[in-house]
């Protein structure tokens, strides 16, 4: 059916002369796993592939600190005039103050926000602070080279090269072995072009929640130092990795101290509200580049809202204000961190349950217990993935990552049973 | 040795519209007034949420499933395809048929992702054609993709209406195929719009040259109060009597204006494809969505939702279009005030009628630039350098301060 949409039907010379070429762009992959899904009569069926949340009953939730947070704002909002370009003032110093300073536990971070060298921009959710920072590389940093881990999210090297970065990968995990590949990691960074631009993910590293050790991201600071890499930060599950957000965050912490002692001169963090605050489709998150000086801080502000204004003028502001609202009532951040608390805990729930019904005889199943977030990464083959979803209606995309959120305790015996037998069968 | 990253890295000026505000905000005086702003003030002067609006979000925290998971790429389709039937006449089905729709971040996001898509695909000029005068980040939005950007005549200060022999001049002198960004209502800043007559003959000579038309439409039933007789230009150029045959009609829409919802960025860009390229359509769409989604990933979900439920609940529409004629009005009853100060009490020198045949938010005054300066130092009543004047800034406690203070920089200069 797909030529049939394409321009072969073009044929008068008006047309060729008005138009290039317009091919039918390939659909999102997630997206048509979606699709295929809700085509499917299979009563059993189970949808792995979604990255949202979804409770025990298999259902989005909206987490109970954001329903008060919007039923108060409901009540008591007088406007919705336009932010400023790079977003709310008091938003960008939530942000500031929730990740750098960390509830007045990092010193080093709190002399950085002192020293006005953090720059921080509302933007589009965490795909649009990643598109931000990427065409600022662009236009400001010597190299234009980002390396990335092999695998990532699959959007990074979209957003990356259509911004006009170069994207090339650094090695990051062994398939055989469903491990970290730390020492080919090390040695690709130690190969990688001087002043480069690598691509750090700060926990639950999508899509395969393995994370660095402390001992192992020391060892990647030092290569960074050495080869002048400018590190970019991005944050799309802070909270999912130990259930506290504030405990989320040891990667940034070290490198704050890195640049409060002159180390590391420069780093950007792209950071999200999306997960671990259900703020999915509000598109509410940001940019923060910190600076060498607090004079660059202003140029930089002063580019940043150059890039954004004739992009979108503005970014949007409902989730914003939940964030705003949330952070300004000592009560309602409680609340959302034992929202956030919960939700990871079911993820880690289902995840050692799924752990406990598989078949450890034909296969080694111990990497589930340690990943992290909001995926497990199984390892399973191509052709595996294709035997789960056309034998049992299994739908996750074919690198065999599983959102854990569609696991619950009503399918988690059959999807177990089913993965058992995928894996006897191609064994 | 530590490296040094963007070192090249300068400082800007800010933007002239954020630093009028700046600057407004940091000014003490309080009988100051803010006639820069680009969005509505009741007649206390404070921000208005229309009504249809709180009764929007009211239900909609109501709607059993509501939620905040993501959007397709596309956006909120009950939203975006009642938006093209706002802006496109509902009733036409053989346009709404050769219509791709996606949504966009507000009116700037609807410019950007058209302008993005057309130089990609656009094979005409890469030539793009502005008003003189327009908003000004209209230059930045397709500068920054790289288009050739140039100007058309538009406004004729001297007589202070619509250079049509300019515009057509401009029209028929264009690389064939450019591309002209056309203000579909409510013109920026000047507030002067083309009669139905002056439309046709633009749009005959856009057709007359193979141009393509860029419609942005950001004040949709401010105009006039009426969402009907606004789109006006847009129905021309895309019903089935249009000049236009053979060009796509790409269309911009805001609902930051009509609806009052400006931070929350609603809108939606529409490209109305000629009959012969109606099988692109998946093919266009499939293209939107890969520009989308290495932008943003899919747009924001509240305001969609929002505005979708004004535009589907009947009661809802109503309370809606009564809000916009309260809009309307008000500013209308504004720009008669303002007239008749200056004219009779203050008998100002000078003709001030444009003030009141101007539609929109905006009144280009002709007040020249140092007249604004003097305004704002002395008076503390600020307006952008071009003399343009949001007439939604005035209301019934400082109209008459500022026709005196117009009065008194006018006269000042005549002086000199
Ligand atoms: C690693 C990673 N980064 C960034 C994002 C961006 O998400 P959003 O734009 O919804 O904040 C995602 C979302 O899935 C992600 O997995
Ligand atoms: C002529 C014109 N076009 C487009 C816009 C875009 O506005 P927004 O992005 O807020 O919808 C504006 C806003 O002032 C405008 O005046």
């Amino acid at each position: 059916m797909q030529p049939r949409m394409g321009v072969r039907g073009l044929s008068a010379s008006a047309r060729v002369a008005r138009w290039n070429e317009i091919p039918l762009a390939p659909p999102d992959k997630i997206l048509g796993i979606a699709e295929a899904f809700k085509e499917d009569s299979n009563p059993k069926k189970i949808n792995l592939g979604v990255g949202a949340y979804r409770n025990n009953e298999g259902k989005p939730i909206i987490f109970p600190s954001v329903k008060n947070a919007e039923r108060s704002l409901l009540e008591t909002e007088v406007e919705k005039e336009y932010t400023g370009i790079n977003g709310s003032k008091p938003f960008q110093s939530i942000v500031q103050n929730f990740i750098f300073n960390n509830s007045n536990k990092d010193a080093a971070g709190a002399k950085l926000i002192g020293g006005n060298r953090i720059v921080t921009a509302q933007t589009i959710s965490g795909t649009g602070s990643l598109r931000v920072i990427a065409d600022f590389l662009v236009r400001f940093n010597s190299a234009k080279k980002i390396y990335v881990p092999k695998p990532t999210w699959a959007n990074h090297i979209a957003v990356f090269t259509d911004a006009g970065l170069d994207a090339e990968f650094y090695a990051y995990y062994d398939n055989n072995a469903n491990d970290l590949d730390f020492a080919n990691l090390t040695k690709s960074l130690e190969d990688a072009d001087p002043e480069s631009v690598v691509l750090l993910h700060a926990c639950c590293h999508n899509p395969t929640g393995m994370d660095l050790t402390p001992e192992q991201w020391e060892v990647v600071l030092e290569i960074i130092q050495q080869k002048k890499l400018y590190p970019l930060i991005d944050m799309a599950y802070q909270g999912f990795a130990s259930g506290n957000p504030y405990k989320d965050i040891g990667l940034i912490r070290r490198i704050n101290q890195l640049v409060v002692e002159g180390k590391i001169p420069s780093y950007s963090l792209c950071q999200s509200f999306a997960k671990n605050m259900g703020l999915y489709g509000e598109r509410t998150g940001s940019i923060s580049i910190v600076t060498e000086s607090p004079e660059q801080s202003k140029a930089i502000d002063s580019q940043l809202k150059k890039l954004i204004r004739p992009m979108y003028s503005s970014p949007p502001i409902h989730g914003s204000k939940i964030v705003e609202t949330i952070f300004s009532n000592p009560e309602l951040l409680e609340s959302w961190l034992g929202d956030l608390d919960q939700v990871v805990g079911r993820l880690n729930t289902v995840r050692d349950k799924l752990y406990q019904k598989l078949d450890k005889t034909n296969y080694n199943w111990d990497h589930l217990t340690k990943q992290r977030g909001m995926f497990v990464y199984t390892g399973l083959s191509k052709e595996q993935m294709i035997a789960l979803r056309e034998k049992y209606s299994v739908y996750a995309t074919e690198d065999g990552r599983f959102s854990i959120s569609g696991i619950n305790d009503s399918n988690v015996d059959y999807l177990a049973n089913a993965i058992n037998e995928v894996v006897r069968d191609f064994k | 040795m530590a490296n040094s990253y963007f070192t090249e890295i300068q400082e800007l000026p800010p933007d002239p519209l954020f630093g009028l505000k700046a600057r407004y905000s940091k000014d003490t005086r309080t009988d100051k007034v803010d006639l820069g702003i680009g969005a509505y003030r009741d007649n206390n002067g404070k921000p208005w949420v229309l009504p249809a609006v709180q009764q929007a979000e009211a239900k909609l925290a109501k709607t059993p499933g509501y939620n905040h998971e993501y959007l397709g790429i596309a956006g909120y389709e009950p939203f975006v395809s009642s938006a093209a039937k706002i802006i496109l006449n509902g009733d036409n089905k053989d346009v709404l048929e050769r219509t791709v729709s996606v949504q966009t971040l507000s009116g700037t996001g609807s410019l950007h992702l058209a302008g993005l898509f057309l130089k990609k695909f656009y094979k005409g000029s890469n030539a793009l054609y502005l008003s003189l005068p327009t908003w000004a980040n209209h230059n930045q939005v397709f500068a920054s993709i790289g288009f050739d950007v140039k100007s058309y005549p538009y406004w004729d200060n001297d007589t202070k209406s619509l250079d049509l022999n300019g515009f057509l001049n401009a029209i028929a002198l264009a690389p064939p195929k450019s591309v002209f960004l056309l203000h579909a209502c409510a013109h920026n800043p000047t507030g002067l719009d083309p009669t139905k007559e002056e439309w046709s003959k633009i749009l005959e000579a856009m057709s007359k040259y193979d141009h393509l038309p860029l419609f942005d439409s950001a004040y949709q039933g401010f105009a006039s109060g009426s969402l009907e007789n606004d789109r006006f230009a847009i129905e021309a150029a895309t019903s089935a009597s249009s000049p236009i045959k053979s060009s796509p009609i790409i269309i911009c829409q805001s609902f930051a204006k009509n609806c009052g919802m400006y931070g929350e960025r609603v809108g939606a860009l529409h490209i109305v494809l000629p009959k012969d390229l109606v099988d692109l359509k998946p093919a266009i769409k499939s293209q939107l969505n890969k520009i989308i989604r290495c932008e943003i990933s899919n747009p924001p979900a509240y305001g969609a939702k929002v505005v979708a439920l004004i535009l589907e609940d009947k009661a809802l529409y109503k309370q809606w279009t009564e809000d916009l004629q309260v809009m309307a009005n008000r500013i209308k009853s504004m720009r008669v005030k303002l007239r008749d100060l200056l004219t009779n009490k203050y008998k100002t020198p000078g003709n001030w009628d444009h003030i009141v045949d101007q539609t929109g938010m905006f009144s280009f005054t002709g007040l020249n630039k140092d007249m604004v300066e003097r305004l704002e130092r002395n008076h503390g009543v600020y307006l952008v350098s071009s003399g343009r004047a949001s007439v939604a800034g005035l209301n019934d406690s400082n109209v008459e301060r500022v026709a005196q203070a117009i009065d008194e920089v006018v006269r000042f200069q005549s002086k000199l």
